[in-house]
């Protein structure tokens, strides 16, 4: 009985904890326009970090929470970007309609290449994810005539959103696009968190903890990794959208299977066990790379050389880290 | 006509004969260590800037052996060192550790021999077209798909036949049992680990003969090879063979057709095969 009360006041206490480390995350970024300056940050850089972080985030969706690792989750993230650009550059002149686009394109073809590889597991699944991402670089990088090629897809602007009367202006304004972004942010970030609280979000977690024996319970497995694919390519692409709309342009590097590598070591060195994880993961490696191509033309190497450290030395990531040295 | 169809075909033949080469290193790692090697085009292009580097001093032919060996005992190195720390453990490890080290290594070749292409001189005895109607049949691109299939007939006697081979090919079927047997498993792998990067180092002097050195020389290879493995049929070596040269043909055909589809025809060839046969070709139906 005491146990139970005793193990009650516990589950209350965590939950409290929860609640406060939640306010504590939203509190930081609502204000990070303003303490950002303090150590030499800057609004844009705090805007990149947010989309990026986004990306990585969602991409965690399957690499942390079904237990599945893509490497080419660039390609859904790239789709989002240029399908953000395309219809600003050739559509309409809206942003709600370039990022529903964006989001369409990298979410449905993920849909569909999710279907081709749902039967790979493990290490294979993986090469597959990579091998598909090549597909949508070449288009990207080949079809001139619509994407820009290699020179990327220029000319197009990110546009004021009107609210009725009012009119935000994202397009001068850099401080009101973050707002903006953190506005799309706190959406899909809300939308995955609803769905992993969810029966099927405690499906994938059973799937990542034992795939045997979710399958021996009646889950369909493949349809479920499917669907987890197909997720997180819907939820990736709006990143990207909103990357298109950051830098006001598209190009096929946002495609390219570096950028998965980047979003990976995103997820990891932040911890992939942990939601926020990726985020943190994100805003690091943002700076640490900023830094470091700021003081060599050698950068690719010392680039390297954080994959390298981070697999050796934190393979657990900064959160879980932490998480371990508190424990014990 | 039938030139022009010669001509292609043989085409693909040679970048399929570096593709197979490429990929039949990595699928050897990949089977039996359960590693990607993102650095393995990396590991080519380090080879082929070693034989740069020996040709002055002791010729083209010791270099063709002594490259890749070099760059065999650093791939050992390398493999002790990191690589062999992180088997076991969960894929996503192994795929970004050989992304850092590909990362190094390219940039670490950058810094040493410079952004712009380098020439690999070959001895002129290979270097002549064989002759004026079939013009594309120099010496050389005969002595590249020449050592590639002593390469591969020597790679596929040394399984088969050699006590360490069938150590190898038995462990790719069930490491524990193998390991239970008293075999030493981690020389094994460290020894298939060597044997794979030798391959990539050896396709690094043959392309660096074939269209000279750069830092990124490997990056347009390294991707194909996936493909020739997933095609093929993952664990198979024989379907890492038949991929590679599968590839390489259907793009060099591709381009007599429509060359701007070229690159684009090994994916649809690939997503073909995963709709319809998702092992592979060759692939055994437990190694998925």
């Amino acid at each position: 009985m005491s146990v139970t009360a005793a193990g009650a006041v516990d589950t209350a206490r965590s939950a409290d904890r929860r609640w406060l480390v939640l306010a504590a995350i939203w509190l930081v970024l609502i204000a990070a326009p303003l303490w950002m300056p303090l150590i030499g940050g800057y609004t844009s850089l705090g805007t990149r970090i947010l989309v990026l972080g986004l990306a990585a985030t969602a991409l965690n969706f399957l690499i942390g929470f079904t237990g599945v690792v893509s490497f080419g989750h660039a390609a859904y993230f790239g789709l989002g970007v240029y399908g953000a650009g395309l219809v600003l550059r050739y559509l309409a002149p809206s942003t709600p309609l370039a990022i529903v686009a964006g989001i369409l394109l990298g979410g449905v073809i993920g849909t569909i290449v999710g279907a081709l590889i749902a039967r790979q597991r493990g290490i294979y699944f993986a090469m597959v994810t990579i091998a598909f991402e090549q597909i949508f670089y070449y288009i990207g990088y080949k079809w001139d005539a619509v994407t820009g090629g290699f020179d990327g897809l220029r000319g197009f602007q990110r546009q004021p959103i009107h609210l009725g009367a009012f009119v935000l202006d994202i397009q001068k304004n850099d401080l009101a696009f973050y707002y903006f972004v953190l506005f799309i942010f706190a959406l899909v970030v809300g939308l995955m968190g609803f769905l992993l609280r969810s029966p099927f979000g405690r499906t994938l977690l059973a799937i990542r903890e034992n795939e045997r024996r979710a399958r021996f319970l009646g889950i369909s497995v493949n349809r479920h990794i499917w669907l987890a694919f197909s997720i997180s390519s819907f939820l990736i692409a709006a990143a990207g959208a909103l990357y298109a709309l950051l830098n006001d342009f598209a190009d096929p590097s946002s495609l390219y299977f570096d950028l998965s590598g980047d979003l990976v070591i995103m997820a990891v060195l932040g911890g992939i066990r942990n939601f926020w994880g990726p985020l943190l993961g994100a805003a690091v490696f943002e700076v640490l790379q900023d830094y470091i191509s700021s003081q060599t033309v050698n950068w690719l190497f010392f680039i390297g050389l954080v994959f390298v450290i981070v697999v050796m030395f934190f393979p657990r990531g900064l959160l879980g880290f932490f998480h371990r040295r508190r424990q014990t | 006509m039938l030139q022009l169809v010669l001509f292609n075909l043989f085409n693909g033949l040679i970048i399929g004969a570096f593709y197979v080469l490429l990929a039949l290193g990595l699928s050897m790692i990949l089977n039996l260590s359960n590693v990607i090697n993102f650095a393995h085009g990396n590991f080519l292009a380090l080879g082929g800037y070693f034989a740069y580097v020996l040709i002055p001093y002791i010729g083209f032919w010791p270099a063709l052996i002594v490259s890749p060996l070099l760059t065999a005992v650093l791939g050992l190195i390398i493999e002790r060192t990191m690589i062999r720390r992180i088997y076991g453990r969960d894929p996503i490890y192994s795929l970004l550790l050989t992304f850092g080290l590909a990362f190094m290594i390219q940039d670490a070749c950058r810094y040493i021999w410079g952004v712009n292409g380098l020439p690999l001189t070959t001895p002129a005895s290979i270097s002549q077209p064989l002759s004026q109607e079939f013009f594309f049949l120099t010496g050389y691109r005969l002595f590249v798909v020449g050592i590639v299939i002593i390469a591969v007939a020597g790679l596929f006697a040394f399984l088969r036949y050699s006590r360490m081979g069938m150590r190898i090919r038995a462990g790719v079927l069930d490491l524990d049992t193998v390991s239970a047997l008293g075999i030493n498993v981690r020389l094994l792998r460290s020894l298939n680990f060597a044997g794979g990067i030798f391959l990539a180092g050896l396709a690094g002097v043959l392309a660096g003969g074939q269209i000279g050195l750069n830092p990124n020389m490997g990056d347009s290879l390294l991707l194909p090879s996936f493909i020739a493995i997933i095609i093929g049929g993952m664990g198979s070596l024989v379907g890492t063979l038949l991929g590679g040269l599968l590839i390489g043909v259907a793009a060099a055909i591709t381009t007599m057709f429509y060359a701007s589809a070229s690159d684009t025809i090994i994916y649809v060839i690939m997503a073909l095969v995963l709709l319809v046969r998702p092992r592979g070709l060759l692939g055994e139906e437990g190694m998925l």
